[in-house]
């Protein structure tokens, strides 16, 4: 199969195993997206962990380490698939801790309250989950599969942050304060989450059917999906432009794309910081993984 | 048994709980990270029993028990204070120890004349076998490595400190080493107050709320 | 050392592949499986592998090039004859 025939193949749902012929540039393209959700998976547990040692009931203490340990769960079945692609995970994860590959922008940013850890695990998850269900159908199976169960246990996490959500807003007048100040904090990186809007024809990433759906229909299935749960809670989202057209489809106003390349190029405010962490705790745990996963029996 | 006994196991098991559960996103690589984590919920899990029943008899809730007290006021052992993030070999000296430990002191719960006290024990005696294969597992590979060496040797004091005077002639013997002074209960490190401050301070953040 | 796992999802299932972890020896992949596959609950057994053990087989090896329906249900069609033979019988009824 050349490159054109391998491209028909894949457009007309044709699935590719590890072990099959691929062009260079398919297999290269599949490596560096799918290491770059590795990575974003494994930063993600970063500006959650430290609420778990702070979770204000044994119930949300131990969900949300529940939540966090499925997150590196699937940073390790991420990593596996790029490996058996050719990259091993400790190069990934040096390239990681070198600032020389990318992670997704909402892991860039600091939490500050009990109102973020809330707010991430009904919105920021959310977001995810809809670029997760697309990937569902990724030419390449074996990465197809594990989002199959990726997208499952995530199921429980949207249910943790809508109930996180629902006790502080039923809750004190502070404790209210606390989502809506965190919804005006992260609107913006959720604005972009889901990318510019650029057109598919030219993409090879949808040529190739790695990647099924637009950035734009993502962010307006967000949108559609969650604006309405924001505003019948009494909240409000910090975008006067905000509304839904008679034609479905959602107005808002412009994402600030700068900031967008500007974090996910390394300078978000926590960018450093999170790697400088990373990159720490890999060198105190060196010396297991040389006595541990070096030549065993 | 009386509830101070009830809390002594509550805090043990939800101090250490939170100690390992520092670990969580950075263990030494993603397998063992996702493993230890759920050692860590198990331990919360075990302390939440333990203070449900405590609750029961002091008449309050497990929250408040596990959240509302005074850090002078924790029956913990000092060796579940003691921070070591982020040595691996601390963590699984003290998991290998206070495995070993427990089990002990479980088994002897199993026989209470209580019959919640017994229930409870055995039930958390059936979970424990993983956490005890595991801190097995993790001793057996490590063995040769001096560092983890050293820190048996550190924190057998401490191990010893766990069980009642009566107990820890048979921790010697499971150990394999000669019992020393331990640690005992009673005084705290000077961990345990920036971790109850840290434990505690979005539940203090607005006293008496429903989160 | 890469393992395979395969997950039983209940009693009497066929096994399934699952996926792969990383391990030093067996006593660790089966820690590790548990944890992947089980920790909620959803393996009622699983298999652990190592990844050199498992050999795949695919196309051209196993497919068929000349049709073969003699081993297949559809190579079958008894409705003719069978009319044919209860006429024959005088059974033909209602067919």
């Amino acid at each position: 199969m050349n490159d054109t025939e391998f491209q028909a193949y894949v457009q007309e749902g044709g699935q590719v195993e590890t072990g099959d012929t691929m062009p260079d540039d398919y297999r290269k393209a599949l490596i560096k997206f799918i290491e770059m959700h590795g990575n974003s998976e494994l930063m993600g547990v970063l500006p959650e962990r430290e609420w778990i040692l702070r979770a204000p009931t044994l119930q949300r203490k131990l969900a949300l380490t529940a939540k966090v340990q499925d997150e590196v769960g699937h940073s390790q079945l991420i990593y596996r698939v790029v490996e058996d692609l050719g990259k091993p995970r400790e190069a990934c994860l040096d390239d990681l801790v070198a600032g020389k590959t990318k992670f997704h922008n909402v892991f860039h940013y600091p939490t500050k309250t009990w109102g973020d850890v809330a707010v991430i695990a009904w919105l920021v998850d959310a977001a995810a989950i809809i670029s997760q269900k697309a990937l569902l159908k990724c030419s390449y199976a074996p990465y197809a599969r594990i989002m199959k169960k990726i997208c499952w246990e995530e199921s429980f996490h949207i249910l943790h942050g809508r109930d996180c959500i629902l006790a502080l807003m039923t809750g004190t007048d502070e404790q209210r304060e606390l989502v809506q100040e965190a919804v005006n904090r992260w609107w913006g990186p959720l604005m972009q989450f889901h990318g510019n809007p650029i057109p598919a024809d030219d993409d090879p990433m949808y040529r190739w059917r790695i990647k099924s759906q637009a950035n734009e229909e993502a962010r307006q299935q967000f949108l559609d999906g969650y604006v309405p749960q924001i505003w019948e809670l009494g909240l409000t989202v910090p975008d006067p432009k905000l509304r839904k057209r008679d034609d479905d489809v959602w107005e808002y106003g412009e994402p600030d794309w700068d900031e967008l390349k500007h974090v996910v190029t390394g300078h978000g405010p926590k960018t450093e910081e999170r790697l400088g962490f990373r990159r720490w705790s890999r060198e105190e745990t060196a010396w297991v993984r040389n006595a541990v996963l070096a030549d065993a029996a | 048994m009386n509830a101070q006994e009830l809390l002594a196991l509550a805090d043990d098991e939800l101090i250490l709980g939170w100690r390992n559960s520092e670990w969580t996103g950075i263990a030494p690589f993603l397998e063992e990270d996702v493993a230890f984590s759920s050692i860590a919920q198990t331990e919360i899990g075990h302390a939440r029993a333990w203070y449900e029943l405590a609750a029961k008899e002091l008449g309050t809730d497990a929250d408040s028990l596990a959240f509302d007290r005074q850090p002078e006021e924790y029956l913990c052992a000092p060796f579940v204070e003691l921070r070591f993030v982020p040595d691996w070999a601390q963590t699984i000296a003290r998991h290998w120890l206070y495995e070993t430990a427990d089990a002990i002191r479980i088994q002897a719960l199993m026989h209470s004349d209580d019959p919640e006290i017994a229930g409870l024990a055995e039930k958390i005696d059936r979970e424990e076998a993983y956490h005890r294969m595991h801190a097995e597992m993790w001793a057996d590979r490590l063995r040769e490595e001096p560092r983890f060496q050293q820190a048996v040797d550190k924190l057998w004091p401490y191990a010893l400190g766990v069980l009642e005077s009566e107990q820890r002639n048979r921790l010697s013997e499971v150990v394999g080493r000669d019992p020393v002074d331990p640690v005992e209960r009673g005084t705290h490190t000077e961990e345990l107050a920036p971790l109850w401050e840290e434990m505690t301070m979005v539940r203090r953040s607005v006293p008496g709320a429903s989160w | 050392m890469i393992w395979e796992i395969f997950r039983q999802e209940r009693e009497g299932q066929p096994f399934q592949h699952g996926g792969s972890l990383d391990a030093p020896n067996l006593a660790f992949a089966e820690a590790y499986a548990r944890e992947l596959y089980g920790r909620r609950d959803e393996s009622f057994a699983l298999w652990i592998v190592p990844r050199e053990a498992v050999d795949e087989v695919r196309d051209p090896y196993v497919a068929d090039v000349f049709d073969r329906d003699y081993r297949r249900v559809d190579g079958y069609s008894l409705k003719i004859k069978l009319k044919e033979a209860r006429e024959r019988a005088g059974t033909a009824g209602s067919g």
